[in-house]
């Protein structure tokens, strides 16, 4: 009986293993389109290292477990300890994972360095359950907003102050985000109301959204094509369908939408059927 | 633990095994076989134990109060003069708290009982002291919601409230236990009101300070 | 001075089983209660699973059943139900359960057995703590019938979400619930910290050193001093919850938020930037991270003490064990921003708290070298404890590594608040120590129950619940890595996850069996506890302090006097020596051999 059990579980962990391996193999991760190609360098170097210690670990669980049963072994080794055997492994240990720390650390230092001087600025506030996107207009500086100004019926949905002149030539959208391809993105974040989270996996980029501040992070888009926005933490009950999509677009026909304010027919043909908001408009419209 | 000691005034010549760590061991407690391995009496762990939950508790609402303390619009309020005279009343009564232990020590319980009483009735002036605090705020027109400052105010001012309510049940628990004579030297009892009620008295100097003399 | 020289044991039913002071009656009446929220949590997680796995699928049945939840015609879950559900189901399994059923059910039975009292050190409060805790559940699952339903805005309760009901329904009585409900658990859970801490520390039999103590007895230690200094943080932030909540403060609210259709007055109206959400996010994790490490810990004194038993060898390197304990709990306390990279927090603090996080995977990662050190050249027998043992060591491997991922920022960027957290704290933390609890049941049973746990279904409860936990979770990693975001009621909206949607149903239906599984051992457990083979004192053959006392153990633990001990636990094999383990409470003539202490 003790010897089923023994193969039972060694086979078990054998199989497991193979089982992961075979499974990390398949590319689970949506393809890269932003500059922050050493995350996924970071990604795959984890990915070894944890991966040898798992398939390692695991090699000798299930060894021990099959080769050390009771009925093939008259008495156990007494073993309790070793130090010189504890220090090497602690050692190997903290040193593995010290080099992971210390090279995870810089990259973040750099994905958190200040936004370009030509960045694109684009303002994103998060509600309950939409994105809305601004962009500042050709003078380069965002509207003053303040809740009191917000009227969802009179799609004011941020708030902006119309008195103020820096608004009039502000452009704002529900749900999708204009970019230029190779083009730094400045986004700044934040919530009119509970805390959301704009993730798009294909950027590798992921920043709450909190009312009461504003975040500035940035990155690069490096290819042309449609992303889905998510929104990635918990806002209540239409969490579900904070849904939106990032268009990445060449320089050109970047420029000429945000002149003419006229989506390239080639995007909207993308829209889904039920899309409400397909219009680039100035916020004051 | 036990030890051999010679009670009371001596004359008897009596030694009385005495479980000075309270585990049970020398005939204190129902069980009498237990080691122990610490010079400090079990209920005393327990309370060092508790005071260090209670220390973690204001520890959290401190680091609130700081963090948010940094904030551009903090507007401190004006503090309520009887504060002071709150503070050196708890302050005496922390002194008379000693007084009354010192008066077990000597074996004299009549004392003992009197200064329990009297300590908490100096807790009682404070509490009502405290309530005075909050009258005189609002008549300034200053609530728990009015500004950040004044809302720590409130809470850490009612959540020390409530601790020292505590221990004032435990004085009136210890001062009833007195007059039944349940007290020796060697029963831990009053030490450990006392040792609570000194915690309570260092909690509201340090929120005190915190509130007004942050700087 | 009182005089007793012996305890008498109470008579009436009453003193006996329901207000009872014995800390084994107390430890069981912990268990019995963990049993029945974790029936309702598991429940609440099979709803989850029919949701993520069918979410355009109505199940009318179902709405039959549960109509506040479901649409009656098109049986479809309503998406307020949801988030309740998810909510309930962790905040249920991380206290009620699984900070229940390890610390407060084995602690309480174990730690007197193990370090030779006859009690704990406050049997008053401990009986206290047991009633107080009970209280806390029913208040708890009261939440679900009051208006608005349950708490909705997860366990984590992070405002302007959980601080308005306007924001979410569930956030209105039932958030209020779910906070008085966690203020008696703190409470019970802070009473039982204050007994194990003093027991520990002064009711040890002659002999029993704190370096001679089981290392189940040690991780309960460090829990109870971990729960002690973490929940207070908790506390705060509760009481300053429930005052933006009913009080018109604004510790968490900031100024200006748009809900419900209008704008949030806070302070008053009075000009002021208002509070922080992150100001919540940092007291609760700063109870959060310890409480994961509350739930582990027991698991990790358990596997030690049930591999040695079972491979009939010492431990390796019990000092580095110990170490170990004690170092995963001071750094625990230095981690919690690793739940924060990306919620708005400063980066600079971010990189503190991945320096700490990934130094914690230093003992962590020397615990399981020490496991697998024992088992080199052992001697081991698969019953059925071992097997979850065994289990444990599995899953710390596979659900630790993930933590290396996610405690880098940059990784944890794309990772966070996806499933691959999920899988992540499910196979790390949740079967630790489900596994824990397990293993703890099948070993400590004839000693609580005076009866064996019967073995094959033993077994066939570990193989399935083994085999299909990982098929559950292992491929929650997946879905994380392919994007898939946490607490969402219907992926197929998006096209990025459509195609990960088999996945979804694959992980639902080994939940199903999962779940049905355990009522094999549901099964066991009872129908032991009165036909199962009567136990002998020492069925394993082990060497700690409880097992040389009757199966069941007595009122009073041991009828004659309490044993005294002469080295440590782990004495196993020793060569030279007669039987191949020598129990801690041999008289050294009597073993005929010369051990180290």
């Amino acid at each position: 009986m003790n010897r089923v059990q023994a193969g039972m579980f060694a086979g078990t962990v054998f199989l497991f293993i193979l089982l992961v391996v075979w499974a990390f193999t398949h590319p689970w991760f949506p393809e890269l389109a932003s500059d922050r190609a050493t995350l996924d360098t970071f990604i795959r170097a984890t990915l070894i290292i944890t991966g040898i210690a798992f398939i390692f670990t695991h090699i000798l669980l299930g060894w021990f477990a099959w080769k050390y049963r009771a009925d093939a072994q008259t008495r156990a080794h007494y073993f309790p300890d070793n130090p010189r055997l504890e220090i090497t492994w602690t050692a190997v240990t903290a040193l593995i994972l010290s080099i992971l720390v210390f090279g995870a650390l810089r990259l973040w230092a750099r994905l958190y360095t200040p936004p370009p001087q030509d960045a694109l600025v684009v303002e994103i506030v998060g509600q309950q359950f939409q994105w809305n996107i601004r962009y500042p207009g050709a003078d380069g500086r965002f509207g003053r907003t303040d809740p009191k100004f917000i009227s969802d019926q009179e799609y004011n949905f941020i708030g902006i102050d119309f008195d103020d002149p820096a608004a009039e030539d502000d452009i704002c959208l529900q749900n999708q985000l204009f970019l230029e391809v190779n083009r730094p993105v400045h986004l700044q974040i934040r919530s009119r109301d509970v805390l959301h989270s704009f993730f798009v996996p294909p950027f590798r980029f992921k920043q709450d959204a909190v009312p009461g501040m504003t975040v500035h992070v940035w990155f690069t888009p490096t290819r042309v094509g449609k992303f889905e926005i998510a929104c990635a933490e918990h806002c209540g009950l239409g969490h579900y369908r904070m849904r939106g999509f990032v268009y990445v677009l060449p320089s050109e026909e970047f420029r000429s939408m945000m002149t003419t304010l006229t989506i390239p027919a080639s995007v909207l043909q993308q829209y889904p059927k039920d899309f409400q908001f397909d219009t680039l408009t100035l916020c004051t419209e | 633990m036990t030890r051999w000691v010679h009670s009371g005034t001596g004359e008897s010549g009596l030694d009385v095994p005495v479980d000075t760590n309270g585990n049970g061991n020398g005939g204190e407690g129902p069980y009498p076989e237990n080691e122990g391995a610490l010079p400090i009496h079990t209920k005393q762990i327990g309370l060092w134990a508790f005071l260090a939950t209670a220390t973690m508790l204001f520890a959290g609402f401190s680091s609130a109060y700081i963090a948010r303390r940094a904030g551009a619009d903090w507007q401190p309020i004006r503090m309520p003069p009887i504060l002071w005279f709150n503070t050196v009343i708890l302050i005496a009564s922390s002194v008379t708290m000693e007084i009354a232990r010192r008066q077990l020590k000597r074996w004299a319980t009549e004392a003992l009982q009197r200064w329990l009483l009297i300590t908490a009735g100096l807790g009682l002036v404070f509490l009502i002291g405290q309530y005075i605090a909050w009258r005189q705020l609002q008549a300034q027109g200053i609530y728990l919601p009015t500004n950040p400052h004044s809302s720590f105010f409130y809470l850490l001012t009612a959540v020390h409230a409530l601790h020292l309510f505590g221990g004032l049940v435990a004085l009136i628990v210890v001062f009833l236990r007195a007059r039944r004579g349940v007290y020796t030297p060697y029963h831990p009892g009053v030490g450990l009101a006392a040792t609570y009620w000194h915690f309570v008295d260092i909690v509201w100097i340090y929120l005190f300070g915190l509130l007004f003399y942050l700087g | 001075m009182a005089q007793h020289n012996h305890h008498t044991e109470p008579q009436s039913f009453i003193r006996k089983y329901v207000f009872s002071m014995d800390h084994k009656v107390i430890a069981k009446q912990y268990y019995i209660t963990a049993i029945f929220m974790a029936i309702v949590a598991g429940l609440l997680a099979m709803l989850i699973r029919i949701q993520l796995a069918w979410p355009q699928l109505g199940q009318t049945w179902l709405a039959k059943l549960l109509p506040a939840g479901f649409d009656l015609q098109t049986g479809l879950m309503k998406p307020e139900f949801y988030p309740m559900l998810f909510t309930m189901h962790g905040t249920l399994m991380v206290f009620f359960v699984l900070s229940t059923a390890p610390v407060s059910g084995f602690g309480n039975f174990l730690i007197p057995l193990q370090i030779g009292a006859r009690d704990m050190a406050f049997p008053f409060l401990n009986m206290l703590s047991y009633w107080t805790f009970f209280i806390g559940c029913i208040v708890i699952l009261s939440s679900f019938f009051v208006e608005g339903g349950a708490a909705a805005a997860g366990w984590t309760a992070y405002p302007p979400l959980s601080a308005l009901r306007e924001a979410i329904p569930g956030s209105g009585l039932g958030q209020t619930l779910w906070i008085i409900g966690m203020v008696f658990f703190i409470a019970s859970f802070t009473m039982g910290g204050l007994n194990f801490v003093t027991t520990v520390l002064n009711l040890r039999t002659r002999g029993m050193s704190m370096m001679r103590l089981p290392l189940t007895t040690w991780a309960l230690f460090c829990v109870a001093i971990l729960g002690l200094l973490s929940f207070p943080a908790l506390t705060a932030g509760a009481i300053m919850l429930l005052f933006d909540r009913h009080l018109g403060t604004s510790f968490f609210l900031p100024q200006g938020l748009y809900i419900g259709g209008h704008v949030v007055e806070i302070q008053q109206g009075l000009t002021t930037q208002g509070g922080s959400p992150l100001l919540w996010q940092h007291l609760f994790w700063f109870l959060g991270h310890p409480e994961v490490y509350i739930l582990m810990l027991p698991a990790m004194g358990i596997t030690s003490d049930i591999i040695t038993v079972f491979s009939r060898k010492p431990i390796f390197s019990y000092k580095s064990m110990v170490y170990a304990i004690w170092a995963i709990s001071v750094l625990s306390f230095l981690v919690w921003g690793h739940h924060m990279f990306v919620s708005g927090m400063s980066p600079y603090l971010g990189m503190a708290f991945a320096t700490f996080t990934l130094l914690i995977a230093v003992p962590s990662a020397i615990k399981v070298f020490n496991w697998l050190t024992t088992l080199w050249r052992a001697r081991i027998r698969f019953t059925t404890p071992m097997l979850f043992a065994l289990g444990i060591v599995s899953l710390f491997i596979s659900g630790g590594l993930s933590g290396l991922w996610l405690g880098q920022p940059p990784i944890d960027i794309q990772m966070h608040d996806t499933y691959f957290v999920v899988g992540h704290f499910h196979l790390i933390m949740a079967g630790a120590a489900l596994f824990g609890v397990f293993a703890g049941t099948y070993y400590w049973f004839p000693k609580m129950f005076g009866r064996m746990m019967n073995e094959t279904l033993g077994k066939i409860h570990f193989w399935l619940t083994f085999i299909t936990y990982y098929s559950t979770f292992f491929p929650m990693y997946y879905l994380g890595m392919g994007g898939m975001m946490r607490r969402i009621y219907d992926p197929t909206q998006y096209d990025f996850l459509k195609p990960l949607q088999p996945l979804n149903v694959w992980i639902s239906i080994s939940a199903f069996v999962l779940g049905a599984a355990q009522f094999i051992f549901l099964f066991n457990f009872f129908w032991s506890m009165f036909r199962g083979k009567k136990a002998d004192r020492n069925p394993w053959r082990a060497n700690t302090l409880e097992w040389t006392t009757e199966s069941p153990a007595p009122h009073g633990n041991w009828d004659g006097p309490v044993p005294a001990v002469y080295r440590g636990p782990y004495e196993y094999s020793v060569p030279g020596a007669p039987d191949d383990h020598i129990p801690q409470h041999l008289e050294p003539e009597k073993v005929g051999v010369e051990v180290h202490a």
